[in-house]
């Protein structure tokens, strides 16, 4: 391995943690300013202009704030738990294409730390394994709510991954691969996935909320039945960290949504923006683009959140287990035939 | 039971449809809803910049009043301390000196006057009691303090600052 | 290099493997197990099979060991309801133990014989040619294991239904 090698995908690592990070920041501010918006209120204003310091204000505050292990917890396990939620939610990122491969000083360079030939897979796996965070952290806790909360979100996360994995299993009909970069430049200008799995899209996303355990799918933290959740024991920054994840998961889920069915960094015309700004610019516009949509991803998913109030837990199940999974199935029966059709006449 | 008015909605129960089993149609409406919102005019006053205009009937902080002359209207009859429900007012009364009598106009006055801001709930039954037209509660919100003492309003704070001679 | 991060995985793997075995706490030992499967995902990435280390990751770290973890949490698992074992169960659980290592010896014995394995194509465990391999050779074993899957999932969806007739 040479050294560019290393420095460059070095950079390129803290580039993409620390922009995840200040939007997983930035995202606890926006979803209280859309929520203010939403109800017609002015929202956090009063630290810094527009209230933008807010997160700060915020992460001292968690940092501040007395830490509590219960003595009867399981003290290892007690402390694993939020930094494996976290750890589960910041490593997704490593696959995602952020945009081409740009031009500098002659150099190509790619826009992606790598390009794993399960890529997609790969973040199936990072996405199943986030429920263990919460497993042990609500177990380890010690406190009967934590636990069933806990065992609802396994449960939950269990029951769409199901649905989630047999939608993107319709995608990979469409797509042939499951290297990510190349599902991406498969998309180029408009032909977005959407169009052709405008179902799939729609059980992707449904589950991709379940799996964030964002409303209405947010049954793991129900104050009203669960005291909170299976973070109520969890004090001071350990707290923020399972908060943190979980903006960080949301992130993560609007930027696998944007990769696989909105194209990625691709948009309609970008042939043409790239005769005219040229290798260094042009990648980059095309980044820019990509961080759009996620962050229309990131707004829908507040906007949602603050319309459709949560699933009673049977009905969750139900939508999972007697619609999702059907139609995912019929999803998949009816993309085979098509493809079939079209391939053969 | 037959209904003695026609008020009675009788309410039919049907099984959902097939739009409406899908959620789906519902959602968009609900979704349209709440961005309709993201557009409004928000309804928030940013209070210690913004004040909202008081109405006509409000009553907040008292304060005691002072004649056309500059003097204080207050006899001390105590009158406002016995009507007071919450009995939030006391008052120490004192015969005027004959050098004083630019500063009070009855011959008696309040040498101290307190009300517990604490107690008092602002109900204005010390103003309809007064006779000599002196206490009104016609100030701002009694603003918030870290100390239960500083509650108590003296006469310092009560009464209005003498009139200025144009 | 390779070599190396072999040997360093598999001591890892065995004493993962050792800690499922003698953790007294039944949920520390399903982690310890799921530390193992994790070793062994990167056994897999370390023998260039991608794909089944990937599915191994998702299918039995985050699929298979949460439900372990789920059915555990919810028994009470304390010292005082644990049942009695009775000799015979004692006697059958050693003779059991005694075959699985007796088994466990003689095919190391088998394997120390044999040639070292060297794959014809070391590319074998990515997607692409694993599809071909399985698609081609082994099309009917697939197909049927496929069917046999779907069904399973499809009757799970069933019997959901069929509570709901029931009640009316």
């Amino acid at each position: 391995m040479d050294t560019n090698f290393v420095i460059e995908k070095f950079i390129l690592v803290t580039v993409i943690f620390a922009i995840s990070l200040v939007i997983a920041m930035y995202s606890t501010y926006a979803e209280r300013k859309v929520a203010a918006f939403l109800q017609d209120r002015l929202g956090p204003d009063r630290a810094g202009p527009f209230g933008i310091l807010q997160p700060l204000a915020d992460g001292v505050k968690m940092f501040m704030k007395e830490e509590i292990i219960p003595s009867s917890s399981n003290k290892w396990l007690f402390l694993v738990g939020p930094g494996l939620a976290m750890l589960c939610a910041c490593i997704g990122t490593a696959v995602i294409p952020w945009g081409q491969d740009i031009t500098i000083n002659g150099k190509v360079m790619p826009l992606q730390v790598t390009d794993i030939n399960v890529g997609l897979l790969y973040i199936f796996g990072v996405v199943s394994l986030g429920v263990y965070g919460i497993m042990i952290g609500g177990w380890a806790s010690n406190n009967k709510f934590s636990l069933l909360s806990a065992i609802r979100a396994a449960s939950q996360n269990i029951s769409y991954e199901i649905a989630m994995g047999l939608s993107i299993i319709a995608l990979l009909l469409v797509t042939n691969t499951l290297s990510l970069k190349s599902i991406v430049e498969q998309q180029s200008s408009w032909h977005w996935n959407v169009i052709y799995q405008p179902l799939g899209f729609l059980i992707f996303m449904v589950c991709s909320f379940a799996e964030t355990n964002r409303a209405p799918f947010d049954l793991p933290e129900c104050e009203a039945e669960l005291n909170g959740g299976y973070h109520m024991e969890y004090s001071s920054m350990k707290l923020g960290f399972y908060l943190f994840a979980e903006y960080i998961n949301m992130f993560v889920s609007s930027t696998v949504m944007a990769t696989l069915y909105f194209g990625g960094y691709n948009y309609p015309g970008m042939d043409y923006m790239a005769t005219i700004l040229g290798p260094f610019w042009a990648p980059l516009f095309g980044s820019f683009i990509f961080f759009m949509k996620i962050f229309a991803f990131i707004f829908f998913f507040m906007w949602v959140r603050w319309t459709i109030p949560r699933f009673r837990y049977d009905q969750l199940m139900n939508l999972g287990w007697k619609v999702l999974i059907p139609l995912a199935i019929a999803n998949i029966v009816i993309t085979g035939i098509v493809i079939a059709l079209v391939n053969n006449f | 039971m037959e209904s003695l008015s026609n008020k009675k909605k009788v309410l039919e129960q049907k099984s959902l449809n097939l739009a409406e089993r899908m959620y789906l149609p519902v959602i968009a409406k609900g979704l349209a809803t709440t961005i309709s919102h993201f557009f409004k005019k928000s309804a928030t006053i940013k209070y210690p910049e913004q004040e909202r205009e008081f109405s006509l009937n409000w009553r907040g902080m008292h304060s005691l009043k002072r004649d056309e002359e500059g003097r204080e209207r207050c006899t001390a009859c105590g009158l406002c301390a016995l009507s007071c429900p919450a009995e939030a007012i006391t008052m120490i009364a004192a015969e005027r000196k004959n050098d004083e009598k630019h500063l009070y106009r009855e011959e008696k006055y309040a040498v101290v006057y307190e009300i517990n801001m604490l107690r008092c709930i602002f109900c204005g039954l010390c103003e309809e009691a007064c006779p000599k037209e002196a206490i009104y509660l016609d100030g701002p919100i009694v603003p918030a303090d870290y100390l239960r003492k500083n509650f108590i309003y003296g006469k310092d704070k009560l009464v209005e600052a003498p009139l200025e001679v144009k | 290099m390779g070599t190396s991060v072999f040997y360093f995985v598999a001591t890892l793997s065995i004493f993962f493997a050792l800690m499922v075995i003698f953790a007294k706490n039944p949920i520390h030992s399903v982690l310890y197990l799921i530390l193992t499967f994790f070793t062994f995902t990167v056994h897999y990435v370390l023998l260039n099979a991608q794909f089944l280390a990937v599915v191994n990751f998702i299918v039995y770290m985050g699929a298979i060991m949460v439900l372990f973890l789920f059915v555990l949490m919810l028994l009470n698992l304390n010292k005082e309801n644990e049942p009695n074992k009775t000799a015979l169960i004692k006697v059958i659980g050693v003779v059991a133990g005694g075959c699985l290592f007796i088994t466990l010896a003689g095919s190391l014995k088998a394997v120390s014989i044999n040639n070292p394995l060297t794959l014809s194509n070391p590319n074998i465990g990515l997607v692409e040619n694993l599809g071909k391999e399985l698609f081609g050779p082994f099309m009917l074993p697939f197909e049927l294991s496929s069917i046999l899957l779907l069904s399973a999932m499809v009757g799970a969806v069933l019997l959901t239904k069929k509570e709901e007739k029931d009640n009316g």
